[in-house]
């Protein structure tokens, strides 16, 4: 346990991305470890959901797009081992901006993964899943007797929490999270934010956040991105108290951004 | 919204933001030009055996406290509104710990005062020279914390430090002398302790300047660091 907090989990190396010939993001590294939540933050169009997104190849399906360094997770390059990026997928989960489940049931949207994936074993496997996906996104109690009801009908914050349990269905490591509070209210927030900081004992997580408060309330390191480069990445409790770099000074007190 | 309307939005949301924390900063101001005056109507009412200047002082303490307590509310307001970070938050957290030590101030020349007042018309022990000398340097010291304040300026409140010790040095002269008087005079017992007891409020009032600097450097660097140990 104890050498689990000294590997890193993901490993970022150098990384330059293309779209075409503009340079997106230049020279990042940075390592994040097991049960730690690291938040990016930075303005829009900073490169950090770009940065977020190669860390999963989401980014391969964009025509025109490159990159150079490397990512390794768990020690291995994920882009140079021959790896299915679909099994990556499945490892590095994604929870995005919006809440977007599938028009289908509760029950169906949490079990849709684990079944194309072939993880599920019977009937009674894929409802211990199911029930022990929505118990950990915090679900479970709203929804135990709506499990069959179309999942549209939630509210945005239960949505978000259904795409949680979705993500957590085919039992990942790692979870990368776009802005997942930015179209909720407060108080769905909250409920998002504990969620986070009750997964990060089974998890990595990476969060992209444009709200500071949560990067400061929920992560453990802080990494601020600007016009494509990671300019400071540092314990949260440094990046908002007593930051080293001056950008980082002018964007967390709003002096630039 | 548009990005420019965001960007503009934002600049004046900052510039509010620095307005409000500048009235913070001349409410400080404000207050240390009262403990000037505190200080120096205390030692005045002491040589001029004035004791309706003394209870004027005594009265007008009152002032300074409830400036503390405005002064507090505003930062904590600033807070719960702005969330301040790095730098802003730090000259919040020193602007409300420098209230508490200016407060301070205020009380150690209002005992003064009500030292004045306690020796009523009782003769003064000895003609004053280090006292003043001491009040003298108090006064120059908050002025020189608070230009450090104002102007985040580090060394300026690095150098507060060595005056303290001249302050300190002036201090452990003058109870010398005072025990070296009570002991061939114990006639003079009283009179030697109400000066014994000006001069510690002086003493302590140097301390506090020195609290404030080591804010202003905290608030400049980040750095938590005693000064004069």
């Amino acid at each position: 346990m104890n050498e689990d907090n000294h590997t890193p989990k993901i490993k970022v190396l150098d990384l330059d991305f293309y779209y075409g010939k503009v340079k997106a993001l230049s020279a990042i590294s940075m390592e994040m470890h097991e049960h730690e939540i690291t938040a990016l933050i930075g303005p829009s169009g900073c490169g950090k959901s770009t940065f977020l997104r190669c860390l999963n190849r989401m980014n391969d399906t964009i025509p025109g797009t490159k990159l150079d360094g490397q990512i390794l997770i768990d020690d291995m390059d994920i882009y140079t081992t021959g790896l299915d990026p679909v099994d990556l997928r499945q490892k590095v989960g994604m929870v995005f901006q919006k809440p977007n489940p599938f028009p289908q049931s509760v029950y169906d949207n949490v079990a849709f993964g684990p079944r194309i994936m072939g993880l599920v074993r019977g009937h009674v496997d894929e409802e211990m899943r199911v029930e022990a996906s929505l118990k950990q996104a915090a679900l479970w109690d709203d929804v135990k007797d709506h499990l069959q009801d179309n999942a549209l009908g939630l509210s945005l914050g239960e949505q978000q929490r259904l795409c949680i349990a979705r993500a957590l269905a085919v039992e990942p490591e790692i979870i990368l999270m776009d802005e997942p509070t930015s179209a909720l209210d407060p108080i769905a927030t909250l409920e998002i934010e504990n969620l986070m900081t009750r997964l990060k004992d089974d998890y990595t997580i990476v969060v992209v956040t444009h709200n500071m408060q949560q990067a400061a309330r929920v992560s453990d390191m802080t990494g601020l991105f600007w016009l494509g480069e990671l300019v400071e990445f540092n314990k949260t409790k440094q990046i908002f108290t007593r930051p080293e770099e001056e950008r980082t000074e002018a964007y967390v007190t709003g002096r630039i951004g | 919204m548009t990005l420019e309307e965001g960007a503009s939005m934002e600049s004046s949301l900052r510039a509010r933001y620095d307005r409000t924390f500048s009235g913070i900063v001349d409410a400080i101001l404000k207050m240390g030009s009262m403990i000037e005056e505190a200080v120096q109507n205390a030692i005045n009412s002491l040589q001029n055996r004035d004791t309706a200047l003394a209870q004027e002082v005594v009265e007008r303490d009152a002032e300074v406290n409830a400036l503390r307590f405005e002064i507090e509310e505003a930062c904590l307001a600033l807070i719960a509104t702005q969330q301040p970070a790095a730098g802003d938050l730090r000259a919040v957290i020193a602007a409300m710990n420098i209230v508490v030590d200016l407060e301070r101030m205020g009380d150690h020349a209002s005992g003064i005062a009500k030292t004045v007042i306690r020796m009523g018309d009782q003769p003064l022990l000895k003609p004053l020279i280090d006292i003043p000398r001491m009040a003298k340097l108090a006064v120059e010291m908050l002025r020189g914390s608070l230009k450090a304040f104002v102007d985040v300026d580090p060394e300026a409140a690095q150098a507060i430090a060595p005056r303290d010790e001249e302050m300190d040095f002036l201090y452990r002269a003058i109870f010398e002398e005072l025990v070296e008087i009570m002991a061939r005079n114990p006639q003079g017992v009283e009179r030697a302790t109400y000066l014994l007891w000006t001069a510690h409020n002086l003493e302590r009032i140097g301390d506090r300047v020195t609290n404030i600097a080591e804010r202003v450097v905290f608030m400049s660097t980040g750095d938590v660091e005693e000064l004069n140990v």
